[in-house]
């Protein structure tokens, strides 16, 4: 019996396996509609989502629909077993028979891995904890190559929330497989981990660290924005310091390259100013989009379809 | 001094497993690392013993116990020359070789979002580093530093 996949961490992919996967999202999205809706027909995805998501779990949801399949699961832990103190191993092992696929989101970290380790059908990590969201990376890369039809030989910044930002980990991660150079703009407090600094860096990744966004944007091709995160913050005051760290809008892109795209993960609280929505450089949005043709490619997948 | 230190060393144990030249002062990192604390039979240990090859080392017994080789790689991690001898009858029955494997199992997360920390799984760490012995959790993906799950 062939081994059976499962998208839990960003780093079990290679290069060629990410591209590869990038392809696949842009033939389901170039693909005629009623072709698409016979691809999963049938099959059953099993969303559990043990700790509240919105745009993950629609997107999951209104993916496995556009592909023909149907959804069965739940939108929070309180509605399932686990609020009478079953274990995950038996939540996913009972969700195994009434489904062919599951998709999940859990505080926990490692918790996906778990799943997947313990029953027979292919399990997506929804995100767990502060550590994996690949559905996520692979959407972020696959909008960085829509728009900009490669993805060697960008200059990719990030700003805002290096230290517990687990989209920025991830996709750094992703995008050390190709020649490309990254920024890192964050407020001393919240910078990136030494561990994904040392993990890019044996990949030959070229990388800045930098407080200044301003002197940062002339470079970038990309600029990845991410939320300050109240919720990690121990110390109020120390967040305070850090949330008016940086501030997107048009005054600040005066000095962008022309083609410079701002993507982000949203939610968005005010790193971003709305005036910037209306402009050329705003992509965000298009990028949430993204998500369906990347996690129906992955479901394809997963499933042994295309 | 010396002669009782060998003699306590070599004898002494019908059934079980010495466990010999752990640095000095480690020994109860190798009782934790084992989760001896709950074991119910006879454990003799030495702290500071004299050795002449390190100076100083440490030495525990453990009665009616045959340590496995995936324990024997735990040990690794702290006493990276240990001897770990299994004795039958008196005997040394079998020599186990201490080696620092691609994967230790059974070592608690410091990471306390992680699942295994939660749900009863066994946990898996991958060496990364034999050398700085930087490990990776299997499950949460955490990096540590040797000193922080031992």
């Amino acid at each position: 019996m062939a081994k059976k996949k499962d998208i839990v961490s960003i780093r079990e992919f290679t290069k060629e396996e990410i591209i590869d996967l990038l392809k696949l999202a842009e033939k389901i999205d170039n693909m005629p509609e009623k072709d698409r809706l016979k691809l999963l027909q049938g099959k059953k995805l099993a969303t559990l989502f043990f700790e509240p998501s919105t745009r993950t779990r629609l997107s999951f949801e209104s993916s496995m629909q556009g592909l023909g399949g149907s959804v069965i699961g739940f939108a929070d832990a309180n509605t399932s077993s686990t609020q009478k103190g079953e274990s995950l191993k038996d939540t996913v092992k009972t969700v195994e028979r009434y489904a062919d696929v599951i998709a999940m989101r859990h505080s926990l970290e490692g918790a996906a891995r778990l799943a997947a380790e313990s029953v027979g059908i292919p399990v997506i990590n929804g995100g767990d904890g502060a550590n994996q969201h690949p559905t996520q990376t692979f959407l972020d890369m696959y909008t960085i190559l829509k728009l900009k039809g490669k993805i060697d030989g960008l200059v990719i910044g990030f700003a805002g929330d290096m230290k517990f930002g687990r989209t920025v980990h991830s996709l750094a991660v992703a995008l050390s497989h190709f020649n490309v150079k990254l920024y890192f703009i964050s407020p001393e407090s919240l910078k990136m981990p030494s561990q994904f600094l040392e993990e890019i860096k044996e990949k030959g990744t070229k990388y800045v660290e930098t407080e200044n966004i301003t002197e940062a944007i002339p470079n970038l091709d990309i600029l990845y924005a991410t939320r300050i995160q109240k919720e990690r913050f121990h110390d109020l005051a120390e967040y305070e310091k850090a949330k008016g760290f940086y501030r997107i809008n048009k005054k600040l892109m005066e000095s962008a390259k022309k083609d410079l795209k701002v993507m982000h993960p949203l939610p968005r609280v005010d790193e971003i100013d709305y005036d910037l929505d209306d402009t050329p450089y705003a992509v965000y949005f298009e990028q949430l989009a993204n998500g369906i043709p990347v996690r129906q490619a992955l479901l394809c997948r997963v499933l042994g379809v295309l | 001094m010396e002669k009782d230190d060998v003699k306590m060393a070599v004898t002494a144990l019908k059934e079980g497993t010495v466990i010999d030249h752990i640095p000095a002062g480690k020994l109860f990192k190798v009782v934790d690392i084992m989760n001896l604390y709950e074991y119910k039979k006879t454990l003799r240990m030495g702290m500071y013993l004299n050795s002449k090859t390190y100076g100083k080392k440490d030495l525990l017994k453990i009665e009616d116990r045959y340590l496995t080789q995936e324990e024997a790689n735990r040990i690794a991690l702290i006493a990276p020359n240990a001897t770990i001898n299994i004795i039958k009858d008196w005997k040394v029955a079998k020599k186990i070789k201490v080696s620092l494997p691609d994967v230790i199992t059974g070592l608690k997360c410091a990471n306390p979002r992680c699942i295994t920390r939660h749900d009863h799984i066994k946990t898996k760490f991958i060496v990364m580093d034999k050398k700085t012995l930087k490990v990776r959790c299997h499950y949460c993906e955490h990096v540590f530093e040797k000193e922080e799950i031992i």
